[in-house]
């Protein structure tokens, strides 16, 4: 353990006290960020060298960011458990048996729910919840399985307090499945995010216009790519978090992503970026992660104490790291200014090239670099396009086009963004709030879905342009309860301040309506 | 040669014009003057008289001097266009890509029509169509209305059936659908307008009978052909409620040929010329109690 100054602490000082007798934050909330503090107090990692005038600058000159996961993790940023073993085994730790009928196994993950730690110290992931609750259907009239099913997602909504909370459902039909998305449709909450897992040869249009439907009401379910991500990871994946696709039974251990744009900054021109300024950062992020991973598995004894690990719920070799990046639309603007050029990313064909060249080098790098703790993924980490921070200024998440600059034809958006979705099987994905009167027609959402699937798009998110469960970057908010958190009024979700911040920086709210 | 249709506009992915996505292509030229159009330059041919030029401002519009050949081959039997058409030697010019739709042009066109035509061919109209295959399922040809020009249609539905294409047309229902076998061959379905049931009240809404319309109606249910009827609700024009009960009555005795849905459009005066802007939106009640008299009667009803 290095030795830190006392300026240093002395400053955190400043912080706890700041956090204390802060009036916008709940108790749960000030607990979790007086934990970061004490965490900030550590100098534990191996760092590789040229890392701090990369990372501990201020973030218009950032280049490599690791998301306020603290000095000295003490477990996986993402943990994915793989809840049928819960079902058919229950759990000793818990003390639970397995469940028999519908509301013991609506009761048993609620507790379960409660210990499953992240990042966020919610659990990022709770299930496919479907196949999970289809099975305890049997005999349940509609009315009583729905008023169940209904209490069980507000009970998720009220104490999972962090959107980062993700379920599944699909890619199979289900009437779990259609009586979760009535129950979301009705709940308009922002918790939790809501996954179809979407194949046209297995999922009915029946059930994915059930989903259409309940995303313009609530802003979710959005709709994933199944055949890709299942090419990818296999069967049993998820999608956890915002979007991100992860093992089930692992997890990622960390995400660090890479200020694309603020990369650029540093290079003279094209030639200098592609061959030497990106490969530079490339090499110090990778193994940034490579120490973070070290420590969690070697030294944090997490995988020895923590019951999910002991009980077969996640297990090391599920495990991956995520790759992320921010900012290529700047990146590549940027760019091009410096070399006098005029067009612009995701309308100028030569610039959206650049993009696609500027993702094959970092594909290409990701593909040699080598991490003997992600066994999960063939000893690689996987591509993440990040949604980007509150705090973000002119940053657009992962390949996104930025906002206020889209093509003014939705086609001419989705074929840009056909180019990009491929690179990332931890995630990417695009957001489009959609003009009312789709609502007489959502066949017309679907035959998006199903013509970007076919051309290689990943994941998308709609939402209705005057919803109050509105989609920020990955996680939703209520925009209601982003007025209150404005005024200066504590609010539940933790995600909700994430959002506001958002709205005033990102512009999340002048999305071009389609 | 290729029969060339004056294209008034295209949209690309369209959510109102039909089930799905579908990329919605605007003929220009109507033989109906309906009161309440919202968008009633597509009604009238533009002559070429060019007035709109100056008031420009991106310079889209121009002036040829040279004679425009093609349009004198347009296949469209508008006796009144050819009437009025002074065949001047020269001819306005539109660049779409200089357009930024500011409507200049309609606001200054002594005739109330548009300049911002093209006149293109099926082949044309089919290469801005495939740039959103896979992502819609079908087209839809609107105007105006299109049956004007049925040789353009049929040559385009010819093209679009070859790639898997859903084809519809969006009409007024004034051609005679029953006796153009080529044409519906190609068709999968006509959304029909319904503007009044009674003939009288029909000359005062639109300037012309209805006859033809209602022959049109049931021929088309009668061959699962009609995906759509719409009444646009405009109180105080027409006796609406007796339009929407008689045309759920016609067609009753033909859905189990295949569902109509029956849309019921708000008046809006948004778009519609000022002398006829003056009517009221119909309350949502009036609308909703409409959309239960006609989904009682069977049909799939909804309000836009």
């Amino acid at each position: 353990m290095r030795d830190i100054t006392m300026e240093q602490v002395e400053k955190i000082r400043q912080n706890i006290y700041e956090t204390i007798t802060s009036v916008t934050m709940t108790h749960e909330q000030k607990l979790t960020v007086m934990a970061n503090h004490a965490d900030s107090l550590m100098e534990v990692l191996d760092l590789p060298d040229g890392l701090d005038e990369l990372l501990n600058v201020p973030i218009e000159r950032k280049c490599i960011c690791d998301l306020n996961e603290g000095h000295a993790p003490m477990r996986p940023r993402y943990i994915v458990p793989d809840y049928s073993v819960l079902m058919e085994k229950g759990c000793e730790f818990l003390k639970l048996d397995p469940p028999k009928d519908l509301m013991e196994a609506l009761n048993t993950l609620l507790i379960f729910y409660k210990h499953v730690p992240s990042v966020t110290n919610y659990p990022v992931f709770i299930g496919n919840l479907d196949k999970l609750i289809d099975p305890f259907l049997d005999g349940v009239d509609d009315e009583t399985a729905y008023k169940a099913i209904k209490m069980f997602m507000m009970h998720v909504d009220r104490t999972i307090v962090d959107s980062f909370c993700h379920a599944d459902i699909g890619p199979q039909d289900s009437r779990a499945g259609l009586l979760i998305m009535r129950a979301e449709a009705e709940l308009e909450d922002a918790t939790p995010n809501l996954t179809m897992r979407y194949d046209p040869e297995i999922t009915g249009d029946a059930f994915a216009l059930a989903g259409v439907d309940c995303s313009l009401h609530s802003a979710k379910p959005s709709f994933a790519n199944h055949k890709m991500f299942r090419s990818e990871l296999g069967d049993d994946y998820a999608i956890a978090s915002c979007y991100n696709g992860l093992l089930i039974g692992g997890g990622s251990y960390t995400l660090c992503r890479l200020l694309l744009n603020h990369i650029a900054d540093r290079a003279d021109s094209i030639e200098q970026f592609k061959t030497e300024t990106l490969p530079y950062v490339l090499d110090i992020m990778a193994r940034y992660m490579d120490a973070r991973i070290k420590f969690i598995v070697e030294e944090s004894n997490f995988f020895e104490y923590n019951f999910l690990a002991k009980e077969g719920f996640i297990c090391k070799e599920r495990f991956s790291a995520m790759y992320g990046l921010v900012g290529l639309a700047e990146c590549v603007n940027t760019l091009f200014e410096k070399e006098g050029k005029e067009g612009r990313f995701g309308h100028d064909e030569e610039a959206t090239n650049l993009g696609v060249e500027i993702m094959d080098i970092i594909d290409a790098f990701n593909r040699g670099h080598v991490n003997p703790y992600c066994q999960g993924t063939d000893g690689h980490f996987l591509l993440h396009a990040q949604v980007g921070l509150a705090d973000d200024i002119r940053t657009s998440p992962g390949t996104r086009i930025p906002i206020g600059e889209e093509p003014s034809e939705l086609i001419d958006h989705l074929r840009v963004l056909e180019k990009f979705h491929k690179y990332f099987p931890s995630g990417t994905g695009d957001i489009f709030p959609i003009d009312v009167t789709v609502h007489n027609n959502p066949e017309y959402v679907l035959d998006i879905i199903k013509g970007s699937f076919r051309e290689g798009v990943r994941y998308l998110s709609f939402y209705r342009n005057d919803s109050d469960v509105i989609r920020v970057t990955g996680y939703l908010v209520k925009r209601s309860e982003m007025e209150k958190l404005d005024r200066g009024e504590a609010v539940l979700q933790n995600t909700t301040g994430l959002g506001l911040g958002a709205s005033k920086n990102c512009k999340i709210l002048e999305r071009k309506v389609r | 040669m290729a029969v060339l249709a004056l294209v008034n506009k295209i949209i690309p992915f369209s959510s109102v014009d039909g089930p799905g996505n579908r990329t919605a292509i605007f003929l220009q030229g109507c033989n109906f003057d309906c009161r309440y159009c919202h968008n009633p330059e597509t009604i009238r041919l533009c002559l070429s008289c060019g007035a709109c030029v100056e008031a420009c401002p991106t310079g889209a519009l121009g002036w040829s001097e040279k004679e425009r050949q093609e349009e004198r081959q347009v296949h469209h039997s508008d006796s009144s266009w050819q009437k009025e058409h002074r065949l001047l030697a020269g001819h306005v010019t539109y660049d779409i890509s200089r357009c930024v739709l500011c409507d200049s042009c309609i606001r200054v066109c002594p005739h109330g029509s548009s300049p911002r035509i093209r006149l293109l061919t099926a082949d044309q109209v089919m290469e801005a169509v495939r740039k959103q295959i896979p992502y819609i399922r079908g087209i839809t040809v609107s105007g105006g209305e299109c049956t004007r020009q049925r040789d353009f249609l049929v040559e385009l539905f010819t093209l679009a059936k070859e790639e898997g294409l859903h084809c519809l047309l969006d009409s007024n229902g004034s051609h005679c659908f029953g006796e153009d076998t080529e044409l519906m061959a190609v068709t999968d379905g006509v959304m029909l307008d319904i503007k009044a049931f009674d003939g009288g009240e029909h000359r005062l809404v639109t300037g012309h009978t209805n006859e033809m319309i209602l022959e049109n109606a049931c021929f088309l249910a009668s061959e699962g052909k009609l995906p759509e009827v719409r009444t646009v609700v405009v109180p105080g024009l027409f006796d609406y409620r007796d339009t929407v009960e008689r045309t759920a009555q016609l067609l009753r005795p033909y859905l189990k040929r295949g569902p109509v849905r029956y849309k019921l459009i708000r008046y809006r005066p948004m778009g519609v010329r000022s002398e006829y802007a003056g009517y009221a939106t119909p309350s949502m009640e009036i609308m909703e109690e409409l959309r239960d008299m006609v989904c009682a009667m069977g049909f799939e009803a909804v309000i836009a």
